[in-house]
């Protein structure tokens, strides 16, 4: 009998502990949106911006923002292999010892033009989707971007747009793409800052 | 696709398919066996070479980009009258065992004695990554320190 209540308490919390988790993860993230907007609008912001960002919080783009200055790679996002970290981009071997413009599909070694690490300041890894918009779009982190010119590098720049045709491994398998179609990511983007680049709030 | 660059100081030609890996360029159709295959994957160092005086894997580097560059391979770093510091060094602490990886990593400390002159164990340990089944890393040490040294006496006395 004890035992039947132990069990029955333990599963009664694991029930609990499971509604309390899915209500959090469902919780809506509420536009913080300004008043020039209309109802109709502030949700072509919202939906805009969770697309965008289904593609920032991707692999393909935050191993190249860490937080502790060390390149991730591959699909479980593990440290670069050989020790590389920030300090190799100004040594004798340093990110173009390996990567070049293209993908290598010999050696699996993926490749775009400008391929580096993002600057400390324009550290994800780890950060909610609502952080790291906050950060892309503060001035002080971002390289002194207007919103039109994190448009034309979300939108434009191939080292970005490399997250599509990222190429295969070293083993020969293709990398994983971000979930979210390379067209409707670009439309999201400028759809999200023609409308004023709304952060939602926390 | 024709491809121009210099290599060791000669212009040449080549015409190759352009994602040919360069160091395919290098052993086989310009026949220096100096640089050597290791993995194929950009992770061993063993083909090592430099392109415009920048270190590059040239097992992962397309012969498309070769064009109109400089390139130097292990043959091109020194002569054996007038040997590079590296090749001195090298020499002098009788570093390599087998042998097979060497000329890459020679390849590697002549471009990291390019921009850090001076390099302390924690330079050597973030830029010189190749591998060495053998283990020579210890002699490898001792040689980069002393080609640094060779450097800055021959720069002193010239």
């Amino acid at each position: 009998m004890k035992k039947i209540s132990i069990f029955l308490m333990v599963a009664l919390l694991g029930v609990y502990a499971f509604f309390t988790r899915a209500e959090e993860t469902d919780d809506p993230v509420v536009a913080n949106t300004p008043s020039a907007l209309s109802s109709e609008e502030e949700n072509e912001s919202l939906l805009a911006f969770n697309k965008m960002m289904d593609v920032l919080e991707h692999k393909r783009c935050v191993n190249c923002h860490p937080s502790d200055n060390v390149p991730k790679q591959g699909e479980d996002s593990h440290p670069h292999r050989f020790n590389i970290d920030r300090l190799n981009a100004e040594g004798g071997t340093n990110c173009n010892t390996c990567h070049q413009n293209t993908n290598n599909e010999f050696s699996g070694v993926p490749g775009a033009p400008d391929w580096a690490l993002a600057p400390h300041k324009m550290r994800w890894e780890g950060l909610s989707r609502i952080e790291i918009a906050k950060s892309m779009m503060n001035r002080e982190n971002n390289g002194n971007r207007s919103a039109e010119d994190i448009m034309h590098h979300l939108t434009e720049h191939e080292l970005v747009l490399w997250a599509w045709e990222p190429g295969v491994d070293a083993e020969g398998n293709a990398r994983e793409i971000p979930p979210v179609p390379k067209e409707e990511y670009i439309e999201a983007v400028k759809t999200w800052i023609e409308l004023g680049a709304v952060i939602p709030t926390e | 696709m024709n491809i121009s660059f210099t290599i060791n100081g000669k212009p040449t030609m080549v015409d190759v398919e352009k994602d040919t890996p360069l160091l395919w360029v290098i052993r086989d159709i310009l026949e220096l066996k100096g640089t050597k295959f290791g993995c194929g994957k950009a992770a061993c160092g063993a083909c090592t070479i430099q392109v415009d005086g920048e270190a590059v894997r040239s097992c992962s580097y397309a012969a498309k980009y070769a064009d109109g560059k400089s390139i130097t391979t292990i043959e091109g770093l020194g002569t054996k009258e007038n040997p590079h510091p590296v090749q001195q060094a090298w020499i002098e602490e009788v570093v390599p065992q087998c042998g097979y990886c060497q000329p890459g990593f020679m390849m590697a400390t002549a471009a990291l004695l390019e921009k850090v002159p001076n390099p302390t164990d924690e330079d050597i340990d973030q830029n010189i990554i190749n591998v060495c089944r053998c283990g020579t890393y210890y002699r490898m040490r001792k040689a980069i320190k002393k080609a640094a040294e060779i450097n800055s006496n021959s720069i002193l006395n010239s």
